[in-house]
């Protein structure tokens, strides 16, 4: 007989591991006040990535509220994606700066 | 030979009132350097007049971008020419500029409410417009080192964004 423990460790596990095998990271780059590619499309669970290459501070703010995220100077920040929607986003320093996010269940 | 032409060029500035004339003396790196830094101090000047002012949200959270990003540029531009060690040289399109604003500022100063919201967005549409025509066909064709060019590129494409951003503004405060 398993010991309950391993049982629960493997499980663990498995869990991780099928997580860590269809979550992606998707990466958006941020030059010059551009969000590129300025349209990506994710699953539920994947996590954006924002790389921040400019001098100055941006946001990546959902036009729903859903979600906004600060995004200082030469760094990066992450937003994991829970819900299915298009989500089209903007900085809120420099309004012409836009993108969009289509999750996918 | 900058002096000389610069009288000529302080006289167009005394009757168009730009600061900046095409195909005037082609300024130096120092020069250069002192004009953009100069130009975003000016910015950041007016937006903290405006936030003594306004009390309207829209133009508040505008004039605490241009403190933001000109505030980031300049230090960009400071490092830089500490690195390269440069001292910036004050010339007479920085002292234009200064003047220039100083009376905006005064002028500024009487008014209250919105009629001075829509006055300083409309300068500030106006400004950027100014810098940025003179950054595109001044400054960056004039900056011979490659780092003050490139500086100068990105701080145009963050102007230009401001310049579309007070547009924005302005027209939604008609």
């Amino acid at each position: 007989m398993t010991p309950r423990w391993i049982c629960l460790a493997a499980l663990a596990l498995s869990g991780l591991l099928s997580v860590s095998a269809h979550a992606e990271t998707i990466q958006v780059t941020i030059d010059k006040l551009v969000f590129s590619p300025a349209e990506v499309t994710a699953k539920i669970g994947d996590t954006i990535e924002w790389i921040n290459k400019d001098i100055l501070a941006h946001t990546a703010t959902a036009t729903n509220n859903d979600w906004n995220v600060a995004i200082a100077p030469k760094q990066t920040a992450r937003l994991l994606l829970n819900k299915a929607a298009t989500v089209d986003y903007f900085c809120k320093y420099h309004p012409n700066m836009k993108g969009r996010v289509l999750v996918t269940p | 030979m900058f002096v000389r032409l610069s009288t000529g060029l302080a006289a167009l500035f005394l009757l168009s009132g730009a600061a900046f004339a095409q195909g005037a003396a082609k300024p130096t790196d120092p020069q250069i350097a002192h004009i953009a830094y100069t130009a975003g101090q000016l910015d950041i000047d007016a937006a903290k007049q405006a936030l003594a002012i306004t009390k309207n949200d829209e133009i508040r959270a505008f004039a605490q971008d241009m403190v933001r990003d000109h505030t980031a540029v300049n230090e960009q531009a400071l490092a830089l020419v500490k690195k390269l060690k440069v001292t910036p040289e004050d010339n007479d399109t920085s002292r234009s500029l200064t003047k220039q604003a100083a009376a905006k500022l005064t002028e500024l100063a009487k008014l209250k409410g919105a009629e001075f919201d829509k006055a300083y967005v409309a300068n500030e549409v106006a400004y950027h417009k100014t810098v940025n025509g003179a950054l595109e066909s001044l400054l960056i064709p004039s900056a011979s080192n490659a780092e003050l060019k490139s500086l100068l590129q990105t701080g145009l494409k963050i102007f230009q964004g401001h310049e579309q951003h007070a547009e924005h503004v302005a027209s939604a405060l008609k």
